[in-house]
């Protein structure tokens, strides 16, 4: 990786530093992943700005979810730097990165199936706060508890808030998943294919979820359905073999031949 | 299915099953018509291993790691108020306050238990299993092969509870209680604490430690932690042991009562902290009474044939029989209860008919 600061500008580091924290949510500097032999993300540079909501498309093994592991700590990068808000925390873990704004959503549902809905919830609405060590027990009137209530009901899972997770429909577990996802004033979140196996109805009724989150809330949402991909986004990054092949709009992407061959397929935008 | 909700004030009153008073008052009033020998020998012991199979039960049950040093730091808090109070074998034995001696025991099993954590948490499944065997063994031998601090093979005798308030508290009754007082607030607080952030947490990190490490906790303190308020469970145990048995040695410690360990909690059942104390009363009774079905040296044979059948039968224990026979009984009941329903409309829906044809 390239150095650019130079030992004559540090207060002029410092203040574009500072500008560019107000300004972006999320940056990328050269991030490459590697397995072994195996380059899974090469020279990834992305910028996204607060606010703003972005998709990362591209076809089985692009480097999609590696990306996201990387931007989360899951996997740290062979090479590259990773920004949250202007700060660097391309060495930070990912508890630490979680208490910075950072959030995600998993391809493959990640809950706690032994527990209630409304546990799932309150623990996420508690990772960032104190008393994590609590022996006590958490009363109806904690504030953890009212934000747990109020985001099971922006996901629509109010009548089964004490149900256990492992007895929940698949569709109301991606739903719960979100939930999770917005807990704890989150300032980006990382959406993995979150209408997988969603039935027409439900997919429907997350995109409401998705255009209803609150204007500072960027994301970056992975997902297959262009249908639900291309309706709550204003920009697009194509991947493909772990590098970024296209970036643009929405229409620019929808409309790009390339596109439409490589993923999109010949039919796609024909009407 | 509905899980319990969270509330301090519900946890008290309103969640108690009235059979748990039974249990309390059948408990409390048990000395008044058992013999000495039930008292101390079965009711007493079965308590005491209860809590150390109670601090197996918290990290295995609620947080998914099964460590087999539970019985090293209940041992340790031994071996210290041997070294730190009194005892009869001329070796150490610095006379230190009784009360001093047991806070020190149990902090330093809290201590040990805590660093066993250390090492534990960064494996799962078998690999805590083994890494918690050897710190067990390494104990066992270290304890065995030093004499200036464990005194070797011998170990120590002669250590007793104080005589306290005009009480010798070593009396089967006395001592009784004390196990009770001890075994009954530990199981409270581990019920209470499940319910807790904490326990709630570790039963999430159980569940899927990559999400809890996604919302921002820090999932190998959250284990360490629980190992340090196992240590403090074990370790009350191990100053009750101790007491009970007034005598400390390797063999106190050595792998056969590491597994005993390991058997009471899962024949007991490790989704609740009562199955345990379940476990070790039938451990005890197995271990004082095969002997009257079979040959003493062949006892183990008995409880190795039980703890067989019970996983075999029922993975979770005493507690899944126990369980499986109340679900059983409910339905029986809401299948009586709907036939007679039925039954009963059937009858009126007849005397409708009867009557609409009338």
């Amino acid at each position: 990786m390239q150095q650019t600061s130079t030992p004559a500008t540090p207060g002029i580091d410092a203040l574009s530093r500072l500008q560019s924290a107000g300004r972006y949510a999320l940056e990328l500097e050269a991030v490459s992943r590697h397995f072994g032999a195996l380059v899974a993300l090469a020279d990834i540079n992305i910028t996204l700005e607060a606010g703003e909501r972005r998709a990362v498309l591209g076809s089985n093994g692009a480097g999609k979810t590696t990306l996201f592991n990387a931007i989360t700590g899951d996997f740290l990068p062979t090479t590259g730097s990773v920004r949250l808000f202007g700060e660097d925390v391309t060495d930070l873990p990912s508890h630490e990165r979680i208490r910075r704004g950072l959030r995600r959503t998993y391809q493959i549902s990640l809950l706690f199936g032994g527990l209630s809905v409304i546990d799932n919830v309150y623990l996420a609405c508690r990772g960032q706060r104190r008393g994590r060590y609590s022996l006590r027990r958490t009363k109806r009137d904690d504030s953890s508890m009212h934000l747990a209530e109020t985001l099971i009901a922006a996901v629509f899972l109010e009548d089964v808030r004490h149900s256990l997770v492992a007895e929940l429909s698949y569709g109301q577990q991606r739903q719960l998943e979100i939930a999770l996802a917005l807990a704890g004033a989150p300032r980006l979140i990382l959406f993995d294919e979150p209408a997988a196996g969603l039935s027409p109805v439900e997919r429907s009724g997350l995109v409401e979820i998705l255009q209803a989150l609150p204007k500072h809330i960027a994301y970056i949402i992975i997902e297959h359905d262009m249908d639900v991909a291309l309706r709550v986004v204003e920009s697009v990054t194509m991947m493909h073999n772990g590098r970024i092949f296209k970036e643009g709009t929405p229409e620019e992407i929808e409309n790009d031949p390339e596109v439409q061959e490589l993923y999109l397929g010949q039919g796609h935008g024909a009407d | 299915m509905d899980s319990d909700h969270l509330s301090a004030e519900s946890f008290i009153f309103k969640n108690l099953n009235p059979a748990i008073y039974i249990v309390v008052a059948f408990l409390l009033v048990y000395p008044l018509f058992a013999s000495n020998y039930f008292i101390f020998q079965i009711a007493a012991y079965s308590l005491i291993l209860g809590t150390i199979a109670l601090s197996l039960m918290m990290l295995a049950g609620y947080g998914g790691m099964v460590s087999l040093a539970q019985l090293s730091a209940a041992g340790l808090a031994g071996y210290l108020m041997a070294i730190l109070g009194q005892n009869s074998s001329d070796v150490m034995g610095l006379g230190w306050p009784w009360w001093l001696a047991v806070i020190v025991a149990i902090l330093s099993a809290a201590l040990f238990s805590t660093l066993v954590g250390a090492i534990a948490v960064r494996t799962e499944g078998i690999y805590t299993i083994m890494i918690t065997l050897a710190i067990a063994v390494a104990f066992f031998y270290f304890a065995r092969q030093n004499y200036v601090l464990f005194n070797g093979f011998t170990g120590y005798a002669g250590i007793l509870p104080p005589t306290l308030f005009g009480i010798n508290w070593r009396d089967p009754i006395p001592f009784y209680y004390l196990s009770l007082f001890v075994a009954s607030g530990f199981f409270g607080a581990v019920l209470y604490s499940s319910r807790s952030t904490f326990g709630l947490s570790l039963q999430a990190i159980r569940d899927n430690p990559r999400r809890m490490r996604a919302l921002g906790y820090n999932t190998s303190m959250h284990r360490i932690a629980a190992f340090f308020f196992s240590g403090v469970i074990a370790g009350t145990a191990g100053v009750l042991l101790v007491w009970f048995n007034t005598r400390i040695s390797p063999g106190s410690i050595g792998v056969d009562v590491v597994i005993d360990i390991l058997v009471i909690a899962v024949v007991g059942g490790m989704r609740h902290p009562i199955g345990p104390f379940l476990g070790a009363l039938a451990f005890v009774l197995l271990q004082n009474f095969a002997i009257d079905l079979i040959d003493r040296e062949r006892f183990n044979t008995v409880i190795g044939t039980v703890f067989l059948l019970v996983v075999l039968f029922s993975p979770d224990g005493i507690l899944g029989i126990w369980q499986a026979l109340i679900r059983k009984l409910k339905l029986a009941r809401q299948g009586n209860h709907s036939q007679s329903r039925q039954s009963v409309t059937g009858s009126s829906d007849a005397t409708s008919t009867d009557s609409t044809q009338a």
